[in-house]
């Protein structure tokens, strides 16, 4: 079942572009990675789909319910956790959760519990004494303590540092474990390949690939790199070599293509050292978008 | 309507309502007694007012008020009274959106099972609750006032409950116009100096329509709808006036209904 459907999403503010024509589906249980830089949408996107703002066009369905119809009831089964968090000053953060927590039905004291010792935050403090991180840590406890069926994450590592990030990554697996569906927003893409099953890229407004995050890799390039004596670039002529670079007696380059092409071409020769890799979804991104 | 709503907006007011409240009703008192003094003198004041340019004392509703009088004095003062929880009211109404907004908590606000409709009405539920707290205390200032300095001097009270009356009508105009444009304009980065324009805004207009003599200021200013002098003078409400005001806060409330459910939240920027 799918479990966000988005159909010709566009959103101008005033004339300033939003997104525009954006089509995606996410299946439940999915972790789908949606990754593009700064200012390309992606918290436009999410934004449409907690209905904070309105669509110029198209739809979006969540649970098969619009979103600017239905809001408060799909709303219930939604954990937001933003790249940016802001709560109310004053409060301490134990009484902000409560808050929190009194907008859904059942008791959240046990899970709130859980989650503030796993992150190890410091319930009884005052939210304007809190570090950055620790608010984020705050907005970790708020978006997940009422056990939402679907997680939107908003660029959330941003702040933390790298031993809370690992914690972070393991609670939202572990969630998704238990069939929480998730919608991981990022521009560091590092974090997208270690955790998304499927990837969406947008750039400027719209999407330019939705594909699995292997099927990414493994249909695009090939690192090569070769080390033998005397190697010429001229002794890998073959179609889809790209990028062919010498140092030293090592030449690498860049292939996409039947794989045994290349390794039948190398087979021949005396070779010292050969690794062929798959790119990292940095490198396949930099293609997108030059 | 949210009841977590609403106790979460009305506990983040409470502090304010105590400082307006306390300091609204302690001037009303504290001004008033020298009331006293004024009707003891009555002869000697009016012959001090009358040379006064005439202006200057219809700036301040002081032609048609005679301030030796209980209810003369209660309708100068009230003046002040107007303009005090004019400043309240409209810093409620400026900032029961726009505060939250600003601060970025709205997100947090709008992404729980909440409709927007559920918001707006809890928050100005609260707000009124707030406002009208306020109003209470100085209800009770009017009657401590009454009690201990009116010193057996005929009034009339229904005259009195009026001006008493015409307090929250008054103050609903103004959390309702202060909302309406804090939808209207892009945003609003701090609140007090738009309320403090609207009270003061509103109250000069009505000072200049007394000065001018005839001249149709009183349609647009509140001050002028509920104007004491005419309370006083009249024994009643200028009833087209009063009609007016209420006509254009609830058009300001039902704008504010319909722009709030298709506003976008602004995001960090």
């Amino acid at each position: 079942m799918s479990i966000i459907e988005v159909d010709k999403l566009t959103k101008y503010y005033g004339k300033s572009r939003g997104i525009v024509d954006v089509s995606f589906r996410e299946e439940e249980g999915e972790i789908f990675g949606f990754i593009g830089p700064n200012g390309a949408g992606k918290s436009t996107t999410i934004r449409l789909l907690l209905s904070l703002i309105h669509p110029t066009s198209g739809s979006a369905r969540v649970y098969g319910k619009n979103v600017t119809t239905h809001g408060p009831e799909i709303r219930r089964d939604i954990g937001y956790l933003p790249s940016e968090v802001f709560y109310y000053e004053g409060m301490k953060v134990i009484d902000l959760l409560k808050y929190s927590a009194s907008f859904f039905d059942g008791d959240c004291t046990q899970r709130m519990r859980e989650l503030s010792e796993y992150m190890e935050l410091e319930m009884n403090r005052r939210i304007s004494d809190l570090s950055y991180g620790n608010k984020k840590k705050v907005g970790i406890v708020q978006g997940l303590l009422h056990s939402p069926k679907l997680l939107f994450l908003d660029e959330p590592t941003a702040g933390l540092d790298p031993l809370m990030q690992r914690k972070f990554f393991d609670l939202i697996r572990k969630e998704n474990a238990r069939g929480v569906t998730v919608f991981f927003s990022s521009h560091i893409l590092g974090e997208v390949q270690r955790l998304c099953n499927r990837v969406g890229i947008i750039r400027e407004g719209k999407i330019v690939e939705i594909s699995d995050i292997r099927t990414l890799q493994k249909n695009n390039y090939k690192k090569v790199r070769v080390m033998a004596k005397g190697l010429k670039p001229a002794d890998v002529k073959l179609a889809g070599v790209t990028n062919v670079q010498t140092d030293n007696g090592t030449l690498s380059f860049f292939f996409k293509g039947d794989i045994n092409a290349v390794v039948k071409k190398i087979g021949g020769m005396k070779l010292e050292d050969v690794t062929i890799e798959e790119p990292t979804l940095e490198e396949i991104f930099m293609h997108y978008y030059e | 309507m949210s009841a977590t709503i609403y106790r979460h907006e009305f506990l983040a007011r409470i502090n304010s309502v105590l400082v307006w409240s306390v300091s609204a009703a302690a001037f009303l008192i504290l001004v008033f007694s020298i009331y006293p003094g004024f009707a003891d003198e009555a002869a000697m004041i009016n012959e001090i007012w009358a040379k006064f340019p005439p202006e200057l004392l219809a700036a301040f509703g002081m032609n048609k008020l005679n301030m030796t009088t209980v209810l003369g004095f209660y309708g100068f003062m009230l003046i002040f009274i107007q303009l005090f929880l004019a400043i309240q009211a409209g810093n409620y109404g400026f900032g029961l959106v726009s505060i939250e907004e600003n601060e970025l908590t709205a997100d947090f606000l709008l992404t729980k099972p909440v409709s927007r409709s559920q918001v707006l009405l809890s928050k100005l539920l609260a707000a009124l609750t707030s406002m009208f707290l306020t109003t209470l205390v100085v209800w009770a200032g009017t009657l401590v006032c009454m009690a201990l300095y009116a010193g057996g001097r005929e009034y009339d009270s229904s005259t009195l409950l009026l001006m008493m009356l015409s307090l929250p009508i008054f103050q609903i105009f103004f959390l309702g116009v202060g909302l309406v444009v804090s939808l209207l304009v892009k945003r609003v980065r701090s609140v007090t100096p738009y309320s403090l324009g609207l009270a003061f805004g509103s109250y000069v207009l009505a000072a200049f329509s007394g000065m001018l003599g005839d001249v149709k200021l009183e349609l647009i200013t509140p001050f002028k709808h509920f104007d004491p002098a005419y309370i006083v003078e009249h024994g009643a409400l200028n009833t087209p006036l009063v009609l007016l005001n209420l006509a254009v806060t609830l058009v300001a409330l039902a704008a504010c209904y319909i722009l709030y459910i298709r506003r976008d939240i602004p995001a960090v920027s």
